[in-house]
């Protein structure tokens, strides 16, 4: 990630295991002298959430198997078991089940503040990508967990989920019927789900690594969406990142807790209290509040296998985000068209969010299929079209340049306009700069001293974090 | 030793290479194919079930809901009015164009037994509902006529007939 920082520890103990696994600086490196953009606002702070998150799942979703039985006659039972009887299982299981909920509405927001700020434009098209793997994952994992109290609603989402692969032309039935271990949904089906439900949170886990991995690579985007030009655009993670994180957390888990203590049922249904019945689809079926736009759209095309198309096309699409749009610049900020198209597609998800709430028949379905239409329509051509047809505001220098006004002031008083990166650094002190810029320049300069006298191959892009992270922590 | 010889095209140890890759290729097919297959319907998933049904109680205009392999049959004993709306429709109207008749045992046309399972995502219909007196879906809204034929909605098919015959005029037996 961020390299080993110049990190050593005191203890003698701790030394001893830093030379035989380095691990303590490299955490150190990643986690505290990392530098990230000065500017990050409050939106930068869901990816944290989310990590807090995944591990609020797994943790009360392990303590919830030890209670739960993964058979279709004793699933239900053993649900209400867990609420009524076990020593604090009520709130495992409605910190479970509402986390759930939660996890969706961070994912949500951590993805449309990258598609407002172009966070998956070149280089971050592969941390984009693997953050929609993850995405995939968490809906499919979402999806099973559902199934596993073996409710009417869990039953009847199992059904028409699966069912979705009916419509392979060929050998649709037969895929099902492996999904499934039998003819319909049964026992085998609720047991793989029970497995795969348990497995599937630990690959998001791996790919979470290599997300978080491809983000200290290529570094943090930032509101302004121009590149990091010196180490005047940087705070040490620590304490500054790592502050603003754990507030918004609080913050977010306040919001949490209500939840889980007020009405805990909200974002449930009632027919989920009654023992699945393969032989009654409950009269209305709605899936939970984060599938409800993909179920709309689902619902918006009167032909089977195109709107099962359309529903993974939806999703599918935002793989392709880097290459559909063709703006170079990322930050909405700078953008005025695209900024007004960004809130026109969250008020159509929202839109369709709400159709998908509301039973398939009349006005529904038509602003439905109005709905869907843009949806596409946005990725496929609005977006692609924008880039050649915006004209763009014009960016700042830097990223410190809006942020830092009187730093700025400073600066020219001392006579010395913001130079590129490489020149500055050269041109270290040559006095009278005011103490920041001087001290960081003089840093930077014994850094790269120190770095020459080292072995690391010294390819431009790690030098340069390096000696960011060095300036720093020195600073 | 013959390695020196790195010109000559293909050499022994590119021969070996391949066949080494594809030994461990088909050993590693071998072995995910076990992996995959658990997933079928098993053997005892898969021994045909069947079930027998007396229709004496179910009076005329009645659905009866029988459950056979996990999934539910509706068995409907269908007054003349449903028959004759049945009968009445052109195939060209249908979606899935199917006579009546091909539907149902010949002389026992108060008889319609089909899988209660809507063709598009798996939900039972309700029985007596809907704009062609047949099934109506409450998933996503498909609309069944008296003979079980898709009319309106997103389901592609009609409603499935499951193998069946009767034991004796008031019995059938289902698989």
């Amino acid at each position: 990630m961020a390299g080993h920082g110049q990190y050593q520890p005191k203890n003698p103990i701790l030394k001893w295991f830093e030379r035989r696994l380095p691990v303590l600086s490299f955490m150190h490196g990643s986690f505290v002298s990392y530098p990230v953009p000065r500017n990050l606002n409050y939106w930068w702070t869901f990816g944290g959430i989310l990590t807090f998150m995944l591990v609020v799942q797994i943790v009360t979703g392990i303590v919830l198997v030890m209670h739960y039985t993964p058979t279709s006659a004793g699933a239900f039972d053993s649900v209400e078991h867990i609420m009524r009887d076990v020593n604090f299982g009520w709130l495992l299981r409605y910190i479970h089940a509402n986390g759930g909920s939660m996890f969706f509405l961070a994912v949500y927001i951590h993805i449309f503040r990258g598609i407002y700020y172009g966070s998956y434009k070149e280089p971050r098209e592969v941390l984009w990508i693997l953050g929609v793997i993850i995405f995939v994952l968490m809906m499919a994992t979402a999806f099973m967990g559902y199934v596993l109290p073996w409710g009417q609603m869990s039953f009847w989402a199992a059904t028409v989920i699966t069912n979705l692969f009916t419509a392979i032309p060929g050998i649709g039935r037969g895929i099902t019927q492996w999904l499934w271990g039998g003819y319909a949904v049964d026992e085998p089906t609720l047991q793989r789900f029970f497995a795969l439900h348990y497995l599937l949170p630990f690959m998001i886990v791996g790919v979470v690594v290599l997300h978080i991995w491809a983000l200290h690579h290529v570094g943090q985007g930032n509101p302004t969406g121009i590149d990091v030009k010196s180490d005047r655009d940087t705070v040490p993670f620590t304490p500054y990142a790592t502050v603003k994180d754990n507030f918004a957390l609080i913050c977010f888990m306040i919001l949490f807790a209500w939840f889980v203590f007020y009405i805990p049922n909200y974002m449930g249904h009632p027919d989920n209290y009654i023992p699945a019945n393969p032989l009654q689809t409950p009269p209305h079926i709605v899936p939970e509040w984060y599938f409800l736009p993909y179920y709309a759209i689902l619902r918006a095309i009167p032909n089977k296998l195109l709107g099962v198309v359309a529903l993974f096309s939806s999703i599918a699409v935002l793989a392709f985000l880097p290459w559909l749009d063709t703006s170079k610049v990322r930050s909405a900020r700078f953008r005025p068209l695209y900024k007004q198209f960004f809130w026109v597609l969250v008020v159509v998800g929202i839109g369709l969010g709400y159709l998908g709430s509301k039973p398939a028949e009349g006005a529904y379905v038509i602003v439905a299929r109005i709905l869907t239409a843009y949806y596409f329509l946005h990725f496929l051509v609005i977006l692609p079209a924008l880039g050649y047809l915006e004209t763009p505001r014009p960016l700042p220098a830097s990223i410190s340049e809006p942020v830092l006004p009187q730093k700025r002031a400073a600066v020219a008083m001392s006579t010395r306009a913001p130079l590129p990166m490489n020149e500055r650094t050269t041109s270290s002190d040559s006095g009278g700069a005011p103490g920041a810029v001087r001290c960081s320049a003089r840093l930077t300069a014994a850094a790269r001293s120190r770095l020459e006298s080292m072995s690391v191959p010294s390819r431009s892009k790690t030098t340069r974090r390096a000696r960011l992270s060095r300036g720093r922590l020195a600073h | 030793m013959a390695t020196t010889k790195t010109a000559e095209q293909p050499t022994r140890r590119d021969f070996l290479y391949i066949a080494t890759s594809m030994v461990g290729a088909v050993g590693a097919a071998a072995v995910a194919w076990p992996l995959i297959n658990q997933m079928n319907p098993d053997a005892s998933v898969l021994a045909l079930s069947s079930t027998e049904v007396d229709l004496a109680p179910i009076v005329e205009g009645q659905i009866l809901t029988v459950k056979w392999r996990g999934k539910p049959v509706f068995i409907s004993h269908r007054t003349k009015k449903e028959i004759e709306e049945a009968r009445a429709v052109k195939l060209s109207d249908l979606p899935d164009p199917q006579t009546d008749e091909a539907r149902v045992k010949k002389d026992k046309e108060q008889w319609l037994v089909v899988i209660g399972i809507c063709t598009h995502l798996g939900c039972v219909p309700l029985g007596h509902e809907g704009d062609y007196d047949g099934w109506f879906c409450p998933c996503h809204g498909s609309q069944y006529d008296t003979s079980g034929r898709i009319r309106k909605g997103p389901a592609p098919a009609n409603l499935e007939i499951p193998p069946y015959e009767f034991a004796s005029d008031t019995a059938i037996r289902i698989g």
